[in-house]
């Protein structure tokens, strides 16, 4: 195509444009998909019109085949676009996939500005970063979290955020080792298990994959496996603060998931995204406890605490300690996966990073995510005092709360079908979930308030 | 028996390993990635020479500022952040909606290519890997010889490549298509063994070679008679200068058999920014009639979050007129250094290759070693390019240089190989 041929057809954005509602998506996940059909295993393609549909001779990957249904929240955007297609008039309010809101500090948006205007100069323009991140960057987010625990500029691995480094991980562990999970958990833990080919088959009546070990986190264990029970597994997710119960783990607890990991020789994958939720004690890093640096390696994000859900930077510690069965540092091997199946966070996002660990950065995003959290203990009050058991909200911007003996699915559908509130059922995050509704606290403060009035209205 | 982690003692330190067993995929990559290796090169030559004015032909990174309309367009986005009316959260993990259209639109106007089977991404590397977990560990694949190494890298990676063979330096898996100036860099498809998975780069990197539009119908017709699918990575399309298929869904009958991968890398300077997307087209199925794309579709949303919001503001703000006018200047500029460096080294008598349709000029010296030849050129005039065998056994005997870099330094480099070579 020639360049005129592009002048003529190419289409006129301007920055307005880019921004305004009919350009971009909003808080409410817009999932443009080819058909109606996605998220549902439709194996044979249907002939039209008496044509031949041409298939290729390679087979698909059995391990996708094993995956039940789309990935959790694209379905729950379905649900909530379907809903308001049948209602256009209702006020839906999302409490369901836990979407940032409120906007970004300037010191940290002002920051990115700044560094996009610089890529247009010569002095300011830079091509390739360090897959592993920027240099001062990885220095910040040590010295910042890490700082008198011993870790390193150098363990520190910049993402483009914890979902893309959890595939990551699964691509360096690969398809021989085995997994354990809570029960509930983020669901990429279990599907990108399953994709990877770590597991066997769905099982339906139990709700689990063979070969994962499900380590059942309820109010009776107090959101805490009960580990001389749990079998051994190769790698151990832990996540605390906890998605999707809120829970958030003690000293004394992660002290025994250390214990029980190196009696096993087990490497804890432990994802610390909502750490800055924490209110009290509680530790914000597995590095808190001694010895996890030769049994963990911890994931963490910006996406909660700088509203970069959108914006995109999170970061992967794996200590120099940390190594294989034969000795080989883990470390070595992830810098290569990420060398070839990564190119590094954008540089624009990492200037981002950057200002956001800066004094100001920090007191900012304190700020915010203290905002969410007032948003939970509202979420909260307002469950407690209809007397529902009620769980976390108090160290993670979630609420977990019990409907004893109800399908979580039901509980959702009937929510948002009378107070037009979008929640998740529990059950989307493994079978320990039923009877549970996780309420994410993200969300402007009149949102919460009005949710909380129709929740009132509801369940009085 | 009580399972126990195993301790070692090492150097009067008790080293303790876990008892996860390495990826044996992992194992069996021969060195590191390799521009990392290259720069490690770079960093040794430079202490040794710490006063030599380094000039870059090596990683092919873009060197020349992002044209403003696009900076702005990334710097507005980011202020809007701050303000109710401009925050954006989690976006679609496909990408923007009003870039899918665009991408469509401008680049694909032709050949019907709808925004739902655009998938924006942070770039082809990560598109390459996620294309592998998509196919799995059973896929056979072909690569050209020499190719861009996230290719093989990958395939070994996620296990599909089989074990390395010293002597043919190749993976026992892995159909390796020699593309060389005895067969006008095309594989001679004839002797090709069938894969499901043909990985083909054009324009292409390292050759520099763009394919004809017969040979891309040749392509794409055995591709349908081996029912194989074609990833085809067009990152440097836009270098394009005659009237290569800039696009494999040019070809009839591509939309069956064909994957596309293409960047904003290497196009708008986004090297850095972290931009690329993959087009997935509806009609292509696996064995048992799947979709492709629905897979393709669960993978994006399950092992990634979408694009930054702020690079895909620079990559809507790229195909605006105005915009896609100023990257297009950006490009021609780095063509007309691989115009410089052509003339100069078909100048100095060698055999050199590509340069028109894409920023790598391809150099043979029968007979060497190609890192020799590398370590020989850094030595006598610190210039950094990449030795060809990196790129695979066909590449040995051959030079890659990147055309990127300020007019100054390719002048420059110019001047000190002509020093050199005549």
């Amino acid at each position: 195509m020639s360049l005129t041929q592009h002048l003529s057809t190419s289409i006129s954005f301007s920055s307005s444009s880019f921004l305004s509602s009919s350009g971009f998506t909003f808080r409410n996940r817009d999932v443009s998909l080819p058909s109606e059909n996605f998220g549902i295993c439709r194996c044979v393609a249907t002939p039209q019109e008496e044509k031949t549909t041409y298939k290729t001779k390679v087979s698909r990957n059995a391990n996708m085949a094993k995956l039940q249904a789309g990935y959790l929240f694209p379905e729950i955007a379905r649900k909530r676009n379907a809903h308001l297609q049948k209602y256009p008039d209702s006020k839906v309010i999302s409490l369901g996939i836990g979407d940032t809101t409120e906007p970004i500090p300037e010191v940290i948006t002002s920051a990115m500005a700044k560094r996009s205007q610089a890529l247009s100069t010569l002095e300011g323009y830079s091509g390739y970063g360090a897959e592993q991140g920027e240099k001062p960057l990885r220095a910040a987010i040590a010295s910042t979290f890490y700082g008198d625990l011993g870790i390193e500029e150098d363990d520190i691995f910049v993402s483009d955020g914890a979902k893309c480094d959890i595939s990551r991980l699964q691509v360096l562990f690969g398809s021989e080792v085995t997994i354990a999970v809570q029960d509930p958990s983020y669901p990429a833990y279990v599907d990108s298990s399953v994709i990877i080919g770590q597991t066997g088959f769905y099982e339906k009546d139990a709700e689990k994959y063979g070969k994962i070990e499900y380590m059942r986190c309820n109010p009776e264990n107090g959101f805490f496996p009960d580990l001389p029970k749990v079998s051994r597994a190769d790698i151990i997710l832990f996540c605390s603060p906890n998605n999707p119960t809120g829970s958030a783990a003690t000293r004394e607890q992660l002290t025994r998931l250390v214990q029980f990991a190196k009696e096993k020789g087990s490497i804890i994958v432990y994802d610390s995204a909502y750490a800055m939720y924490i209110t009290d004690d509680k530790p914000r890093s597995i590095f808190e406890i001694p010895g996890a640096k030769e049994v963990a390696l911890e994931t963490a994000s910006f996406s909660k605490y700088a509203g970069f859900t959108g914006v995109r930077l999170g970061w992967t510690v794996i200590p120099k300690e940390l190594l294989f069965s034969d000795g080989f540092p883990v470390a070595k091997d992830f810098n290569r996966i990420v060398c070839t199946c990564f190119n590094g966070a954008s540089n624009v996002v990492q200037a981002g990073g950057l200002a956001c660990l800066s004094p100001e950065g920090r007191s900012a995003m304190q700020k915010v995510v203290g905002f969410y959290k007032e948003n939970a203990d509202i979420i909260m009050d307002t469950f407690n005092s209809l007397g529902f058991n009620v769980y976390g909200g108090r160290n993670a911007p979630y609420v977990w709360v019990h409907f004893p003996g109800l399908s979580s699915w039901d509980v959702f559908s009937e929510i948002l079908e009378k107070t037009h509130v979008v929640t998740t059922p529990g059950s989307g995050f493994g079978p320990g979930g039923e009877g549970f509704i996780r309420v994410s606290a993200f969300g402007h403060r009149d949102n919460v308030l009005e949710a909380c009035r129709r929740f009132k209205q509801l369940y009085k | 028996m009580i399972p126990q982690a195993r301790l070692e003692i090492q150097k009067e330190r008790v080293v303790c390993h876990t008892r996860v067993q390495r990826n044996v995929n992992l194992e069996k990559l021969q060195n590191g990635y390799l521009f990392p290796e290259i720069s490690m090169h770079e960093l040794q030559h430079i202490r040794k020479y710490p006063d030599a004015k380094l000039i870059n032909l090596g990683i092919g990174d873009t060197t020349e500022p992002i044209p403003d309309i696009v900076a702005v367009s990334m710097a507005e986005y980011a202020h809007a952040l701050s303000t109710v009316e401009g925050y954006r959260g989690y976006g679609a993990e496909q990408g923007n909606k009003a870039l899918r259209k665009a991408i469509a639109e401008t680049l694909y106007k032709d050949v019907q290519v709808k925004d739902s089977e655009v998938f924006v991404s942070d770039g082809s590397q990560c598109d390459i890997t996620r294309l592998q977990l998509l196919l799995g560990s059973n896929v056979t694949m072909a690569v050209q010889d020499p190719s861009f190494p996230a290719y093989i890298d990958t395939s070994v990676i996620i296990g599909q490549a089989g074990d390395f063979e010293e002597k043919s330096g190749k993976f026992g898996n892995i159909e390796y298509m020699n593309c060389g100036p005895q067969n006008n860099f095309f594989p001679d498809l004839a002797k090709t063994r069938r894969t499901d998975i043909i990985f083909f780069c054009s324009p292409n990197n390292p050759t520099g070679q763009a394919a004809t539009r017969q040979q891309l119908e040749e392509l794409v017709k055995f591709a349908k008679e081996n029912g194989s699918i074609i990833i085809f990575d067009s990152a440097y399309a836009v270098y394009v200068t005659d009237d290569s298929p800039r696009s494999i869904f040019e070809i009839p009958g591509a939309k069956e058999v064909a994957i596309e991968v293409s960047s904003f890398s290497k196009f708008a300077g986004f090297t850095g920014v972290r931009l690329g997307w993959t087009v997935v087209p509806e009609e292509l199925c696996f064995s048992n009639g799947f979709p492709v794309i629905n897979d393709f579709n669960r993978i994006v949303c399950t092992c990634f979050n979408g694009a930054s919001n702020i690079s895909q503001a620079g990559g809507l703000a790229c195909l605006s007129s105005e915009g896609f006018m100023a990257v297009c200047s950006v490009v021609n500029y780095y063509k007309e250094n691989a115009k410089i460096l052509l003339e100069t080294l078909a100048s100095l008598g060698l055999k050199v290759y590509g340069g028109e349709n894409a920023p790598y000029v391809w150099v043979h010296f029968p007979g060497s070693k190609s890192w020799d030849v590398f370590d020989y050129i850094l030595e006598k005039t610190h210039i950094i390019t990449v030795p060809g065998s990196g790129f695979g056994p066909g590449g040995e005997e051959f030079l890659r240089m990147s055309t990127f870099g300020h007019r100054e330094t390719i002048l420059e480099a110019s001047k000190r190989l002509k020093n050199l070579f005549s």
